[in-house]
């Protein structure tokens, strides 16, 4: 266990390696222009060229520039944006963070429940009408893309429908902090959280139900069935809870990506400052730094929580606690 | 733990009679079992042998009731303790099965719940069926565990399946299946996925269980031996059919049907000159749709002739004798001409006999008795040697 | 078995024949089938069908319907008719779906829009593909080294939220284009996007390959080929690749239906296909402003995604289905 443990850790160091080498590759050594000049903005001035330059390195080895790079990011986090006048960029990602993590806790919810909820029944209800209307329901929530999906939430709650005792309540877009009103901060996130859990509901409640079906004709399965259980018990407590293994490890994925930034579509469309409209916002200004620290910021997020996935991995299937 | 009151002899615990089974497939029947007749009395093990795709295993997933695909169609009767298995509603069946009727199954690494410990499994089983506290469960699985020559039950009970080795696997498997006692054990292939030093002892374990727990064991296997060394009686299926039945000894000293006689021949003697090389049988069994309108086995047949070729497949004949047996109210028994004095016990769906050329005894009973504790089977040495009516 | 029966139809064409029952995969198969061929054939819609210019602005301009001259941008529905909105869905030919900010044909744009759409999203497809099954089949089957930095090199790009990861891609390449020595791709090109979407998604499409090259390099065909002398790249030719092409070719479809959603996201982000041209995603931003007065220039290629996608994840499991590839990656995203 402590092994299994110590060798996770390494990993999770490696990959963190990895990506940090990869973004910084990415931004700063692809072939074609200079990267001064992206990151200094569009028509800067020679003097701000120069001090680009010499704050960054770029006149030096490569090694050194992303020694450079990390040290501006996580030890003095002093990494400053050309484009909006030297706003430091770390604390504007630690204050769009809560944004993106109330985002997506709700939706996860709603799409766990949701999702196990659709699974199980079709698989419960394999080949019979409701499994596949469930299913083809699904299907469609995989097929939407979600900037789309929330601008007709949008148009359905904030103007055809906003005037109906149905969406009156609708805040206008926009996010009130939870500290602040947390009737407020519900009401204004209810509609993204909808929005943004569709395509994982359709996703996972896709994949319970395969799953499960699939587990019907193990053998295991068909012990509990001459054990003498009720059908449900067979369902729950022996298909979903060897399903869960899958389910779990796929969540950590999805919810990791999701707080790191990918849920970016939904922040964008619903006017919520969280680190994916940051982000939006700098492509819009090309500003270099912020889009790099916002990056990398998600990356980290992504690899440690991939590691809590693993960890809790180990709880939940007695076989890889004894295979590591 | 006390064995239950064997009812009187009249009333077999399982009685099947006519069982077919037959799976839908791009809009027609496929029969996979065909009219299967067989009874199991109090304590008997009885063998179900064949080989693979023969439709033991369908028989005895019927039987429990844990046939579940779409369009499925079960006919005949199979009656337990007078209760009628086919068509029982789930509901009903689900109170037999684990608690009179249970099963253990041949591959013992797939068979139980991988996430959780075997101990939870088998307290799941007895909770299911007995009103009983987690500790009283639990208790009972130790012991359970700790009579299925399971070391330390205690601690293996509180492991996970994937810990564990085969064979302490398939003890458990077999806990489990007795944990609330039953009437009636099937047990698919328990020994197939097995070493076979593991083998011995788990068989061991099986034969033990009449004594021990007062169970009839519905033993499949396509293993020759293992029927030889486990079971009072045998039932040879061929292609979902019932090829042959009997008593083991007497079946394996004379075999009726050409070919459990091929299946004998083909397993090594254990003295005498060592064969060259072992007969096999050339061909494989044909596909449900693709079976003779005749005898099944008519294809691969030494002995095959044009009586063998049309249509119905070969009725079963009686072709042995049990001169101290009780008589029996088998319909054969009264269709067949020649019944001097005794009762038939030994049955083979072949023209052979009835043309008056059956298969000649393989052994003589001394030979077989040598190799074997037949004295334990309660079989007289003279229940064959009189079964020879032409 | 008699002499003179048929030989048994082979793999694929017994597949093939499956799908061919699969109603709901033929309805997916026709459907793309048909929106394929009008986004084909938007220059004739637009020059002789609506007679409009999807590519110039259009905002002085006017339209004669049932005999009437009537303005493309139209004062508002307020009371004092300020500011203008353009022409909403018309019912006739010309502006049969209405216009956009500018003025232009929103229903033949969407066309154009399409073969844009459809072209990056099938060519970045294949690339992953390709990519993906070069990366597959060499972990998988030389194992060790390089199966370890292999491995390691997909976690580190999966790690990444896909759209972020393709935005930095993006934004390194939109402003300035790429140079690689002597070849120049230009800022706006096609080429961008199809190749930063196919790079993004090659650990999706990798993994599922290289867990079946795993399972086939125990297989006994590979180790009677390996015990038989026959050279490496023989092998991973004539007995690996067939087996993987079952993997590759299910995974296509929802490839395509993942690389469209992604192309529609990085247009609407305004990273994927740059101005005057369109794509779904381009048309769909243009409509964010209009959301609430002409809703459908925002909402007809929407729709347009949700069919092509919808058909392409009905055809993948169709697919699936037929060739019995249960590894193949169970999930979309």
């Amino acid at each position: 266990m402590m092994m299994a443990l110590l060798r996770r850790l390494g990993q999770t160091v490696f990959v963190l390696f990895g990506i940090s080498a990869l973004v910084f590759l990415v931004f700063f050594a692809t072939p074609g222009a200079d990267p001064t000049a992206r990151i200094a903005g569009r028509n800067a001035s020679p003097q701000t060229m120069e001090k680009v330059r010499q704050e960054y390195g770029f006149d030096r080895p490569l090694p050194v520039q992303y020694a450079t790079m990390m040290k501006k990011l996580f030890i003095t986090q002093d990494l400053a944006s050309y484009v909006d006048r030297g706003e430091l960029v770390v604390p504007e990602i630690a204050r769009a963070a809560p944004v993106t993590v109330s985002l997506v806790c709700g939706a996860a919810l709603i799409w766990v429940v949701l999702s196990i909820a659709m699974g199980t029944i079709a698989a419960a209800l394999k080949g019979t009408w409701i499994d596949r209307g469930l299913m083809m329901l699904g299907l469609i929530g995989i097929s939407m893309p979600v900037f789309w999906l929330g601008q007709v939430a949008n148009l359905i709650t904030q103007s055809r429908y906003h005037d109906t005792w149905l969406f009156s309540w609708v805040p206008g877009l926009g996010y009130v902090p939870l500290t602040e009103n947390p009737w407020g901060w519900f009401k204004a996130l209810v509609i993204p959280w909808i929005v943004l859990a569709v395509m994982f509901i359709g996703i996972y409640s896709r994949v319970l139900r395969a799953d499960l079906v699939a587990l019907s004709g193990e053998d295991f399965m068909r012990t509990a069935r001459a054990k003498g259980l009720s059908p449900t018990r067979i369902l729950l407590r022996h298909g979903l809870r060897t399903s869960m293994v899958t389910f779990v490890s796929l969540f950590g994925l999805d919810f990791a990506q999701l707080v790191g930034g990918g849920a970016l579509l939904t922040e964008v469309v619903f006017g919520l400052p969280g680190v994916g409209r940051l982000t939006y916002q700098a492509l819009t200004n090309l500003d270099l730094p912020l889009i790099m620290a916002t990056v990398m910021y998600s990356a980290v997020f992504v690899v440690l929580a991939n590691a809590v996935v693993d960890i809790l991995y180990l709880f939940l299937d007695p076989r890889v606690r004894d295979a590591r | 733990m006390p064995a239950e009151i064997a009812p009187p002899m009249t009333a077999p615990l399982l009685d099947v009679r006519d069982l077919c089974v037959s799976f839908p497939s791009r809009g027609r029947m496929i029969p996979i079992v065909e009219h299967v007749s067989f009874t199991l009395g109090e304590r008997d093990i009885l063998g179900l042998v064949g080989e693979s795709g023969s439709g033991k295993s369908v028989t005895a997933m019927a039987l429990m009731g844990l046939i579940d695909s779409p369009g499925v169609q079960i006919t005949g009767s199979a009656l337990f303790r007078g209760q009628e298995l086919v068509g029982m509603p789930q509901k009903q069946l689900r109170r037999l099965r684990g608690r009179e009727i249970a099963m253990i199954f041949q591959d013992p690494m797939t068979a139980f719940t991988p996430v959780y410990t075997i101990g939870w499994q088998i307290d799941e089983q007895i909770r299911a069926h007995e009103r009983l506290s987690r500790k009283q469960a639990r208790a009972r699985t130790v012991e359970l565990l700790a009579e299925m020559g399971v070391p330390d039950p205690a601690r293996t009970a509180d492991r996970y399946p994937h810990q564990l080795s085969g064979g302490l696997r398939q003890r458990a498997m077999i806990a489990m299946a007795l944990s609330c006692n039953p009437s009636l054990l099937i047990a698919d292939e328990p020994t197939t996925a097995l070493d076979v030093t593991v083998q011995a002892q788990i068989l061991d374990l099986i034969r033990s269980l009449r004594s021990t727990y007062g169970s009839s064991v519905l033993l499949i296997t396509h293993d020759m031996g293992v029927v030889a060394e486990t079971c009072d009686t045998t039932l040879v299926l061929y292609s979902g059919r019932v090829a042959e039945t009997g008593p083991t000894e007497v079946l394996f000293a004379h075999p009726g049907h050409p070919y459990t006689a091929a299946l004998l021949a083909s397993i090594p003697p254990l003295d005498g000159p060592r064969p060259h090389r072992l007969p096999a049988i050339a061909g494989a069994p044909p596909a449900p749709l693709e079976r003779p309108a005749g005898c099944a086995f008519a294809p691969r047949c030494t002995y095959v002739h044009d009586t063998c070729l049309p249509a119905p497949p070969p009725p079963l004949v009686p072709t042995g004798y049990d001169p101290l047996a009780a008589p029996q109210d088998d319909a054969t028994a009264q269709v067949s001409a020649a019944a001097p004095s005794t009762q038939p016990v030994q049955f083979a769906a072949c023209v052979l006999p009835a043309e008056g050329t059956p298969l000649p005894p393989r052994l003589t009973y001394s030979e077989l008795s040598a190799g074997d504790e037949a004295d334990a089977t309660g079989f007289p040495p003279s229940s064959f040697a009189a079964g020879e009516p032409h | 078995m008699t002499a003179e029966a048929p030989p048994p139809p082979g793999p694929w064409r017994q597949a093939m024949r499956g799908l061919a029952r699969n109603r709901a995969a033929m309805a997916a198969l026709a459907v793309l089938v048909l929106i394929t061929l009008s986004c084909v054939l938007a220059p004739l819609y637009a020059r002789d069908i609506a007679g409009t210019d999807p590519f110039t602005s259009n905002v002085a301009g006017s339209i004669t319907l049932d005999g009437h001259e009537v303005d493309i941008m139209q004062p508002n529905d307020n009371p004092l008719h300020l500011g203008l909105s353009p022409i909403g869905p018309t019912g006739h030919a010309a502006y049969l779906l209405g216009a956009d900010s500018q003025g232009r044909d929103v229903a033949a744009r969407m066309l154009y829009g399409g073969r844009n759409s459809l072209l990056i999203s099938s060519c970045a497809a294949v690339l992953c593909l390709i990519l993906a099954a070069a990366t597959g089949i060499a972990a998988g089957f030389f194992g060790g080294l390089v199966d370890a930095v292999l491995s390691r090199l997909m976690d580190i790009m999966w790690a990444v939220p896909v759209y972020l990861f393709a935005i930095s891609l993006s934004i390194v390449t939109v402003s300035q284009g790429l140079k690689l020595g002597p070849f120049v791709v230009e800022a706006d090109s096609l080429l961008i996007p199809i190749v930063i979407i196919a790079l993004v998604y090659v650990p999706y499409a990798a993994r599922p390959i290289r867990g079946r090259v795993l399972a086939l390099r125990q297989a006994e065909f590979v180790t009677a080929a390996r015990c038989l002398g026959v050279p490496r790249w023989r092998i991973v030719l004539f007995d690996i690749l067939p087996n993987v092409t079952t993997t590759l070719v299910v995974l296509g479809p929802l490839l395509m239906a993942l690389s469209l959603l992604a192309e529609s996201a990085l247009s609407f982000l305004s990273i994927g296909v740059q101005a005057p041209a369109a794509s779904w995603g381009t048309i769909i931003q243009d409509g964010e402003g209009l959301i609430y007065t002409r809703p459908m220039v925002a909402i007809a290629p929407g729709l347009a995604i949700v069919l092509v996608v919808l058909a392409l994840n009905i055809l993948g499991d169709g697919l699936r289905d037929a060739l019995d590839v249960r590894d193949a990656a169970r999930r979309s995203s």
